[in-house]
């Protein structure tokens, strides 16, 4: 299986590939890691006419910028989930993208790629949206911040425009009183997630903030709100009660893998878990 | 467009229309058979190849992203292919622990192990897997090849000194 034929444009800096994007418009897709699109064009799911690559625009790379932490969307997943400031100010990230595909998958598949795919089903956006993090998006006049909250749009689709490219993820410094755990249910080893959960929560003995992030149980990333609203200021022992909301207002896809209802099922266990071991 | 690749120690100047995969590059362009196409989803492994020392599907990434770096096939991994002695420590132990059947994974496998041994060059059994999650063998149920990979991890004293001086040369750049 063979991608359709495109015109390469290998950009060797985000003004670069913004001003390719705002030359091809609609035609042209970002190749970052490739390891969402470059199946999609196999299956001929995807025919851009352009492919504008941003491995070799300097987009790579971590900082430490005071109360938050700066990456660069071109990082790669292996990168994120071994660096030592990630893994020092930001454990929850680096543990989640561990858990991407497979060693080879995350060599090359990019934090950016990863959530400017908005596929509801990846990893990533659960994390950032519990993570309350920002992107930061490049276009033809110049940066915008968007919050994580406002940034899956639809299935597929982000506050991303045509002829603009994502080029950092910002997400906060937490301190030691937050504890994290992610639980994913998949049908075999690599596979994408059939329903995840990512709980996030600030505790010393009562809970202060609970951050409850749902992987694949819409056509967007989302929160699990009812459960996060019943434990807050509550003790741990609130969060049996709590999990079991966790599919309240969900509209979960049916697929071969799993129906609707088997996904609201395992969101309510995932979340528990979930909670039980990030608080533990 | 042209494509300039070190591959296995050797530089190749070729053309290579953009959409042309790395692993069709290393097969049709450079005749590196033992690159092997499995399942062409990504999945498999069977492709596997190390593109500037870190373990990639060559399926999955197009020629010319490989312009100007350097990547180790399975062909370059012995320093003598024509005799046992001169075979990398990963292939004298998935030879000498039965570590294929039909031996079509047997080349992803290896450089998978590769990567994962210049990473970790003492990994529990847990480890192995997990580092070998990418590859799937559809023969052996995956015992004898963790076994494999042990051996070759004590073969090399777990100072990394299993990996072959190219590919350590690699890791280091």
């Amino acid at each position: 299986m063979i991608p359709a034929s495109f015109d390469y444009v290998r950009a060797g800096s985000a003004e670069e590939a913004v001003a390719a994007l705002v030359e091809h418009g609609d035609e042209a897709k970002v190749l970052a890691g490739g390891h969402s699109l470059i199946p999609m064009m196999r299956l001929r799911l995807a025919v851009p006419e352009v492919l504008v690559d941003i491995t070799e625009a300097g987009l790579a790379g971590i900082t430490d910028a005071g109360d938050h932490l700066v990456i660069g969307a071109a990082t790669t997943h292996h990168d994120v989930a071994t660096d030592k400031v990630i893994e020092t100010h930001c454990g929850v990230l680096a543990h989640v993208a561990a858990t991407i595909g497979d060693p080879q998958v995350r060599h090359r598949g990019t934090i950016g790629g990863g959530l400017a795919h908005g596929d509801s089903a990846g990893d990533l956006p659960a994390v950032l949206l519990a993570l309350e993090g920002t992107m930061v998006v490049q276009g033809p006049g110049g940066r915008r911040t968007v919050p994580a909250s406002e940034f899956f749009v639809d299935y597929l689709e982000t506050a991303v425009a045509a002829d603009e490219l994502l080029v950092e993820v910002h997400v906060p410094k937490l301190d030691d009183s937050w504890g994290w755990d992610y639980q994913k249910f998949t049908r075999v080893a690599q596979a994408w997630a059939t329903v995840g959960a990512l709980a996030l929560v600030s505790s010393n003995g009562t809970i202060s903030d609970a951050r409850v992030g749902l992987t694949h149980m819409g056509s967007v990333p989302i929160r699990a709100s009812a459960t996060e609203a019943a434990l807050a200021g509550q003790s741990t022992d609130a969060i049996a009660d709590a999990a079991a909301r966790a599919a309240d207002d969900t509209d979960p896809p049916s697929d071969l893998n799993a129906d609707a209802d088997f996904r609201r099922h395992l969101a309510t266990v995932l979340s528990r878990r979930a909670l039980e071991a990030a608080v533990g | 467009m042209q494509v300039n690749v070190t591959v296995d120690g050797t530089a190749h100047s070729n053309e290579a229309e953009p959409r042309q995969l790395l692993v069709q590059h290393l097969r049709e362009t450079l005749g590196l058979t033992g690159v092997n196409v499995g399942c062409d989803t990504s999945n498999c492994g069977a492709c596997t190849v190390h593109l500037d020392g870190r373990s990639v599907k060559s399926c999955t990434v197009l020629a010319v992203q490989a312009d100007g770096h350097e990547v180790t096939t399975i062909h370059g991994l012995a320093t003598d292919e024509t005799t046992e002695d001169g075979w990398h420590p990963l292939q004298t132990a998935f030879h000498e622990e039965h570590g294929l059947q039909c031996g079509y994974c047997t080349p992803g496998m290896i450089m998978a192990a590769a990567d994962l041994l210049a990473e970790n060059p003492d990994p529990s059994e847990e480890e192995i897997r997990d580092g070998l999650e990418g590859n799937l063998c559809r023969c052996t149920g995956y015992v004898n090849i963790v076994r494999a990979v042990q051996a070759a991890a004590a073969a090399g004293n777990g100072d990394g000194s299993s990996v072959s001086a190219h590919q350590a040369e690699e890791v280091s750049a």
